[in-house]
């Protein structure tokens, strides 16, 4: 597969005007619109993955922010992704309890495996491998998310295993 | 031992819903609160329990409480819970959000009434999902109960409580960033003073707290500041969260009465190291605390105890160093975090860390040299206390400054021998 498949052509499409209804509602919500831009952000992102110029450009009069002060804030936060991702998020801890139960060593497993480095997305668009702060699940470490759910105690066959989709979230 | 925070958590399983909860004694001191004692008398109650801040700073909570000013007709003020938990190495809070979301949301309630707030904000990181459903979940369970909304209980008082899911950045949890981030901006931190108390939200008045902090006041009022004090082992009152990770044999978390020795939290509740390992120094609380060597086990955990031997009780995480990983390269990845995670706002800070950490990467590398040990050294000066706006580069400090005078042999050793002899 080519690295087309990895930008949605749906991100070309406007807003829904059901998100865009969504995301005004979210501004009346709050004491200044501006106060919802993150959860606006985070909507985007939950229909499309990540944050395109022009969804970014839709979104900042609903909350009547300039687009530039919504990137401001959008480029400032780890979890806002303004550029595209895969079909799945793998965010591995590189904090420093993962880093003494040898997260190093799962780091380049996921190399080897996925052919990537921290910040590619795999050739076919499945997976984007992004470093991550402390989770708070160093009681586990080392310590990962893959779409949202936890997974800990990790080593190479059970980060296999989640990647295959057969191991269980948590611990 | 009474474990008051924690008594309602199961491991592995679901949280009490709200009926489980009240069951349980839940939402009585709410009823207490704001049935028969005065906004006053809850502050009072919680100066006089001497509870101190759970987030960091040790800061006490009943006087923090009194900065604000007198309650303005038609005037919002707000009350916020900080959940932003993104220290490395610190995992308590999640243990309370998830574990007991209505105790935190009796505490936001009580809370806010003490202080006169008209909003409740929860101001969770976004990497916390389990832990922003079921609070989700139960704001709902508390609202259908009238519990929260227009006049609770009939008492008179109102609060609306709205949850703020972040999407991930350390300094959005010093307190003046996180009210930046609420409003919708970059989350800088804001000059004090004004405090928060007297300027926050919106320029409204404003207190922010910890999780675990909060989470102590339903049990104080419940049970009143005597019973409080007479929970801790030391100076200090109550119970604390204690966790420990890193290569011990059960890293966990424990509640135990503030004051519980180092020792007795490693060997005891821990498990001791793992086998083959052996403990060479640890950082007593969170990623921003000085290194305790080995011979400082003996350190009562509480704020004072902790001082003295030279670092800080911080949010009582604790991250153990063992004897087979390289002391330079997990202060390079410490300070590889505060880099990164620097706002930018100031020069030191955004400039310095980054510097730190490219001059520890290269020690590592065995490209050090001895002038480095000395620039590293000036830095930690540079970037300390009172030389940067807020207290994230001297957080970052801490432990680069201590690990510098108890491993300097080692600091030494990858100067000398030009490479990292753990790898
Ligand atoms: C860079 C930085 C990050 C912080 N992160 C947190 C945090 O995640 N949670 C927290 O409760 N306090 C955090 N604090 C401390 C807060 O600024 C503040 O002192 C605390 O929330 C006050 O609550 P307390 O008085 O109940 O401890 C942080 C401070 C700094 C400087
Ligand atoms: S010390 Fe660092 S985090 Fe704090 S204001 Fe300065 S640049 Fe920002
Ligand atoms: S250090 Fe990795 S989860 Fe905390």
């Amino acid at each position: 597969m080519s690295t087309a498949d990895i930008i949605e052509p749906r991100t070309d499409e406007p807003l829904s005007e059901q998100l865009r209804d969504e995301i005004r509602a979210l501004g009346e919500h709050e004491a200044h619109p501006r106060a919802a831009c993150i959860a606006a952000l985070q909507r985007v992102q939950e229909e499309y993955r990540w944050v395109s110029d022009a969804h970014l450009r839709e979104v900042a009069p609903l909350l009547g922010m300039s687009p530039a002060d919504l990137d401001g804030v959008a480029t400032y936060f780890n979890l806002i992704f303004r550029r595209p991702v895969g079909r799945r998020v793998l965010l591995l801890c590189d904090s420093v309890t993962c880093w003494l139960m040898q997260r190093e060593r799962l780091e380049a497993h996921l190399r080897h495996r996925l052919g990537i480095v921290p910040g590619q997305t795999t050739p076919d668009g499945d997976i984007t491998l992004l470093p991550t702060v402390c989770l708070g699940h160093c009681d586990h470490a080392p310590a990962m998310m893959l779409d949202n759910e936890l997974y800990g105690d990790l080593d190479e066959q059970r980060m296999d295993a989640i990647i295959d989709g057969t191991a269980k979230a948590m611990p | 031992m009474q474990r008051p925070l924690t008594a309602n958590i199961r491991p592995n399983a679901p949280p009490p819903d709200c009926a489980a909860y009240e069951r349980a004694g839940g939402y009585q001191a709410m009823r207490r609160a704001l049935l028969q004692m005065t906004p006053a008398d809850v502050v009072g109650e919680v100066t006089k329990s001497g509870l101190r801040g759970r987030g960091g700073a040790g800061f006490g909570t009943g006087q923090k409480w009194s900065f604000v000013p007198k309650r303005k007709p038609g005037r919002r003020s707000y009350l916020i819970a900080n959940a932003d938990e993104m220290e490395p190495g610190t995992f308590k809070d999640r243990l309370l959000l998830e574990g007991d979301p209505h105790q935190m949301i009796e505490a936001v309630i009580v809370s806010a009434y003490a202080v006169g707030a008209t909003d409740g904000y929860i101001f969770v990181r976004g990497e916390y999902k389990l832990a922003i459903a079921r609070l989700t979940q139960a704001i709902g369970e508390a609202h259908a109960a009238g519990y929260l909304g227009e006049d609770i209980l009939g008492s008179g008082y109102s609060l609306n409580l709205h949850i703020h899911a972040s999407a991930g950045r350390y300094i959005c949890g010093e307190e003046t960033a996180l009210l930046t981030a609420l409003e919708g901006r970059r989350a800088q931190p804001r000059n004090k003073p004004p405090f928060p108390q007297v300027s926050g939200l919106w320029g409204a008045p404003s207190v922010v707290n910890n999780v675990e902090t909060l989470c102590n006041i339903p049990h104080i009022i419940a049970n009143g500041a005597d019973w409080f004090k007479s929970l801790g082992r030391g100076a200090d009152g109550g119970t604390k969260l204690y966790g420990i990770s890193g290569r011990v044999k059960r890293p966990g978390t424990w509640e135990l009465p503030i004051g519980t020795p180092m020792r007795e939290i490693l060997e005891e509740h821990a498990g001791g190291m793992q086998d083959g390992y052996q403990l060479r120094a640890l950082l007593p609380g969170g990623a921003s605390t000085a290194f305790l060597g080995a011979d400082q086990l003996d350190t009562a955990m509480d704020y004072g105890s902790v001082e003295k031997a030279g670092s800080r009780l911080g949010t009582g995480s604790a991250i153990v160093l063992d004897d087979r990983s390289c002391p330079v390269g997990m202060i390079c990845n410490l300070e590889h975090f505060f880099a990164q995670e620097s706002c930018g706002w100031c020069t030191p800070c955004r400039d310095g860390l980054p510097w730190v950490e490219r001059m520890l990467r290269a020690l590592e590398d065995g490209d050090g040299e001895d002038e480095d040990l000395h620039q590293l050294q000036r830095h930690v000066g540079l970037l300390g206390p009172g030389r940067t706006f807020c207290a994230h580069a001297p957080g970052a400090m801490a432990p680069l400054e201590s690990g510098l005078r108890h491993f300097r042999d080692e600091f030494e050793r990858h100067v000398r021998e030009r490479h990292c002899s753990w790898r």
